[in-house]
């Protein structure tokens, strides 16, 4: 290069270089002595505009910017898994190695251990043919995770040179491909892909598999297909975080990625601690090892807050092109709009509402957009599912964050003040809560669990709305006034919330359910429900009935019967029978 | 080479704008030499060339075109530290106000500070008794947590601190190396000096460093104020291996004066005119509390803000409650009824009490307790709204031991005196002597292994009455 590129104006995270023509949009550029990343986020003739991921303290004028000619990427390969990053992909135990407990500016580490040697297994020959995305070898990154090496989406040809299989470390050549030009390719363990770019697949496939999370509000209720979206907003301390731990802890996906995005750093501290304490009840190893942790806190740079989010996805797709279905937990989305503002308004961009950018939507879409079930490059089946947790301000769900996310994910897990307030946990409002996946999943849930499953939801959801009704006369006027059928439902709703829709996450039994318990459930409290009706329309007073104790063992019963005993459930409507027999005698 | 710039450009607000500035840093510091011969101070705030953005500390007023020198001092903002720095009193920026001289800095750190690793943090497990029943019980107080107290104008919050500060003791009894850090940012001096009379009479102001940023001082000042305050903690915890509690208030008037310096840099405002960063900017020192690995000391945060109109919906306790591991909200109705401390305790939340609480540091039976009582209480909210359609008399019979629990519950549990302080035993057994006023039947949060041995089934055991009077007394209201 004949002329440097040096800054000209700093303004907080933004910083403007004059009269060049080296960089392109969204090139990431090393700026100042201490390098700091940063990225073009905008170009004229005059002013090249860059938003820097760390904090400009000390930078002057004149210092110089470097170009890297490319986009903002990340690398990919074996030892992503268990390990915990900032937003742009470093990794903070090495930086902590570095640097100690504070993080100084400039840190440049690889982001994976370049030394770290790999026991690969070869799978291509010479001669063989390979497509975009073909795998060509494998290693073991975990004890339950197989990492595939992908030829990149940018590539293909035919091997002309292969490795024997054995110890190779991330950037070693292991086998080499000639493309239909004649150019040779040297493939290595990893590789790099731009960040706010999707990756391809072959072709999208319907929700038609439900995510399980052992959460019943969810499972049963709001349900959750692989490949989906999901919203969860709440005010705080409504348990969002709560919620998405559970979720990170149970849900069925291979692998998560969990995007701690302008949040707390404790909390990410707790969910190292818990996790690797934790053991997966399906693999019998720590939950560390399925799991990556991406964490910018709230006191990280905020540009590279903006970041963090497109690299946990990117990190989520990749682990989706081997053919595993990955489930990314972003906390929160919110911050990472609020992370747009911020920049937008250093920018001078007109706003739109509240202050947010007029390009938010566009841009919460196209991030939803990238979740999705998948036949894979390489010929399997993969899904990444995104649940992304909204902070509203105010607790007001007409602001324009959650009013946006609202059009572009199907599952709206609402969470409400005074449930939490009223220690409801999952504090899921089951009247503002929905989900569109109903249709998709059904014919899975019929299957898998009999028509009976659906039936019994419907009705449960019946009586949770009949008694929303009823509660606005009751507010008015009391309970004492109403017949008894309608008291009865009263009854039955009241253990349908505390018995099934409230979960102790604490509980060994109760954090985890699986859906044949959870059918059950809905079963014993429809049983109770039905067998009562017919008692009240032989004029008999529900207070004989109440005094049986039957509904407060219906809110027991997630305690009393272990996950692993169904069969109990017999037990417990013949001794329901049994006791509603002796009214009718 | 040392160069003076003579005159400004420009004057706006606390900002002024310098022209042909040669080599300057972002976030520099300059001093300003007005032709009376006062010095105020600045830092820069923007470049864009060789124009600069001057932000000063001590406000723009006999500030004109040409009678200033400007100099640069080729460093950031820094505060000069040292163990000498307890019992001293510093203005908002740093400098010694108690007429004692400077400190003779063993070390100086930038005020901004850098972000903790998440990585390097401990997850924060051990809690404080504060001998508050609705606190330790309800929303245990963790060392490294940041707790803020949600008051409003004219309420009891400064007490509370006081109180929290006076009884604050750390289960494995290592008291002999706390301090505290106290930053006052934009408080009526009578509230300062409130403040500093309560820490000597409690015998614990040499441990005390002050930052003082009063209501009549520079807002500028003010911005900075919890950053010094924030910057001395951490040195004391993690380089002095101390435990410091901090306590901040107001915070409102903190956001208050960021939103002034905002608008006169012509920002784009958000919510309610304050800037849009003031999330990250909120995070950016509530985020500094917090335990180390390889440091034996701690950070504990306790900000106070009043909430305007006690609106908690307000940006600032919004934000707060965003990035704040959970909040004690105080309650003007149960004030107006005599409760001290007015903690109200549905909307009071500590996010990391589950993991501080229960065998081995409080009592097993503490988080079923805890969630007995909200449930339970919230329950009494249910039943007040309805007996103020319908009247007290026409409730169902449960509901109106709901309302009963829910008096007495304030009553004792809630109330008490501003010198008495409670062990946890003695909360947690009130909390059970509470609950055993309703039936067992509505207590369907805990199992009944909990009930068999907490359950009271006598009610003479109870005696509400006897134990209530001695409790008033105390109270001395």
């Amino acid at each position: 290069m004949a002329t440097k590129d040096v800054i000209y104006g700093i303004n907080g995270p933004v910083v403007t270089v004059r009269n060049t023509r080296t960089f392109s949009m969204m090139e990431m550029v090393y700026v100042g002595e201490s390098r700091l990343v940063g990225e073009i986020i905008g170009i004229n003739d005059k002013l090249t505009t860059i938003q820097v991921y760390e904090e400009t303290t000390g930078l002057k004028p004149g210092d110089p910017v470097y170009g890297t000619g490319t986009p903002m990427n990340v690398l990919l390969g074996p030892g992503i898994i268990d390990n915990i990053f900032d937003g742009i992909e470093r990794p903070l135990k090495a930086i902590e190695e570095k640097s100690g407990s504070f993080i100084s500016r400039g840190a440049s580490v690889s982001s994976l251990d370049l030394d770290k040697y790999w026991n690969v297994k070869i799978k291509v020959k010479v001669g063989d043919e390979l497509n975009s995305g073909a795998i060509y070898a494998t290693c073991r990154e975990t004890a339950i995770i197989e990492h595939r090496f992908m030829v990149p989406p940018t590539l293909s040809g035919t091997v002309t040179k292969v490795e024997p299989n054995g110890k190779y470390r991330l950037m070693d050549t292991i086998v080499t491909i000639k493309d239909a030009k004649g150019e040779e390719h040297d493939l290595t363990l990893c590789q790099k892909w731009p960040i706010k770019t999707a990756r391809p697949c072959l072709n999208r496939l319907p929700a038609t598999i439900p995510l399980i999370t052992g959460q019943r509000v969810i499972d049963t209720m709001f349900p959750i297909s692989k490949g989906g979206t999901a919203a969860i907003p709440g005010g705080f301390g409504t348990g969002k975080t709560m919620t998405q731990h559970q979720l990170a802890k149970w849900c069925d996906a291979d692998i998560i990625v969990y995007v701690g995005c302008g949040e707390r750093g404790n909390e990410m501290s707790q969910v190292l601690d818990e996790f690797s304490e934790l053991i997966d009840p399906k693999s019998g190893r720590p939950m560390t090892d399925r799991t990556v942790l991406i964490a910018n806190t709230s006191n990280m740079p905020v540009a590279a807050r903006e970041a963090s989010i497109y690299t946990g996805l990117t990190l989520a797709e990749y682990y989706r092109d081997m053919g595993y279905h990955v489930a990314i937990m972003a906390d929160s989305t919110s911050r990472w709009a609020e992370a747009l503002r911020e920049i937008s308004g250093r920018l001078e961009e007109m706003p739109a509402e509240e202050g947010f950018p007029a390009y938010l939507p566009s841009r919460l879409s196209q991030f939803y957009e990238r979740a999705g079930r998948v036949d894979t490059l390489c010929g399997s089946e993969g899904s990444v599912t995104i649940i992304g947790a909204v902070s509203p301000q105010g607790s007001d769900f007409s602001e324009p964050v959650t009013q946006n996310t609202k059009r572009f994910t199907r599952c709206f897990w609402a969470l409400d003040k005074s449930l939490a307030y009223a220690r409801h946990y999952p504090a899921i409002n089951w009247m503002d809560s929905y989900s569109e996946y109903f249709t998709d999943l059904d014919p899975w849930f019929r299957d898998n669990l009999g028509e009976d499953f659906i039936k019994y939801r419907n009705k449960v959801t019946a009586i949770l709305h009949e008694e929303s009704t009823l509660m606005e006369i009751v507010k008015l006027i009391g309970s004492d006034v109403l017949p008894d059928e309608q008291k009865l439902v009263i009854e039955t709703a009241k253990a349908i919330r505390v018995g099934f829709l409230q979960q102790n996450a604490f509980h060994k039994d109760d954090t985890f359910v699986p859906l044949e318990k959870q059918k059950l459930m809905m079963k014993a409290i429809l049983h109770l429900y039905a067998k009562a009706k017919h008692i009240i329309a032989a004029a008999i007073p529900i207070s004989s009935i109440l005094e049986l104790g039957l509904f407060e063992r219906l809110a027991k019963m997630k305690y009393d019967i272990p996950n692993s005993k169904p069969e109990m459930f017999d037990e417990l409507i013949a001794d329901i029978d049994t006791a509603l027999a002796t009214l009718t005698n | 080479m040392i160069l003076d710039y003579v005159g400004v450009k420009e004057i706006n607000g606390s900002l002024v704008v310098l022209d042909d500035v040669e080599n300057v840093s972002n976030e520099e510091m300059v001093d300003i030499r007005l032709d009376n011969g006062t010095v105020r101070h600045g830092r820069i705030v923007q470049i864009e060339g060789k124009r600069v953005v001057v932000q000063v500390f001590e406000g723009t007023n006999s500030i004109s075109l040409d009678n200033t020198r400007t100099r640069l001092k080729a460093h950031p903002m820094e505060l000069a530290l040292a163990p000498e720095i307890m019992g001293r009193v510093f203005n908002g920026v740093g400098t010694p106000i108690d007429g004692l001289g400077d400190v003779y800095p063993v070390k100086k750190a930038d005020v901004n500070g850098t972000p903790m690793n998440p990585v390097s943090r401990v997850y924060p497990r051990n809690y404080i008794n504060t001998g508050i029943s609705t606190i330790d019980t309800l929303m245990t107080l963790i060392r490294g947590q940041k707790l803020p107290i949600f008051s409003g104008s004219g309420m009891k919050h400064n007490e509370l601190a006081v109180q929290l500060v006076r009884q604050a003791k750390i289960s494995d009894g290592e008291d002999n190396k706390f301090g505290i850090v106290f930053a006052a940012m934009g408080v009526k001096n009578d509230v300062a000096d409130y403040f500093r009379r309560s820490f000597d009479e409690s015998g614990v102001l040499s441990r005390v460093v002050m930052f003082l940023n009063l209501a009549n001082d520079p807002i500028i000042e003010r911005t900075l104020t919890p950053r010094c305050a924030l910057t001395a903690a951490e040195y004391l915890a993690f380089e002095c291996n101390m435990h410091v509690l901090v306590i901040m208030t107001d915070m409102t008037s903190y956001a208050e004066a960021l939103r002034e310096f905002s608008s006169s840099k012509g920002e784009i405002p958000g919510r309610k005119g304050f800037p849009g960063y003031l999330y990250s900017d909120l995070a950016s020192l509530y985020e500094r509390a917090g335990m180390i690995k390889g440091s034996k000391g701690s950070v504990t945060q306790i900000p106070i803000l009043t909430m305007p109109n006690d609106d908690i919906t307000h940006p600032v306790p919004d934000l707060t409650g965003y990035i704040t591991e959970g909040q004690i909200v105080l309650d003007r109705q149960l004030e107006g009824q005599g409760f001290y401390p007015p903690v109200s305790v549905l909307p009071s939340l500590s996010r990391l009490m589950k993991d501080g609480i229960g065998e081995g540091y409080t009592r097993f039976d503490h988080q079923p307790l805890a969630n007995q009582l909200f449930a339970a209480y919230a329950r009494v909210q249910d039943a007040r709204s309805l007996a103020s359609v319908i009247g007290e008399e026409e409730l169902s019979p449960v509901d109106k031991k709901y309302i009963e629990f829910g008096k007495l519950f304030e009553q004792y549990f809630v109330s008490q005196g501003y010198s008495e302080n409670r062990t946890i035993e003695q909360s947690l057994n009130l909390g059970w002597k509470l609950l055993s006023t309703l039936p067992r039947t509505e207590l369907d949060r805990v199992d009944d292994e909990l009930l068999d041995q907490f359950y009271i089934t006598d009610p003479e055991q109870l005696g509400f009455n006897s134990f209530g009077e001695s409790s008033d007394k105390d109270s001395g209201n």
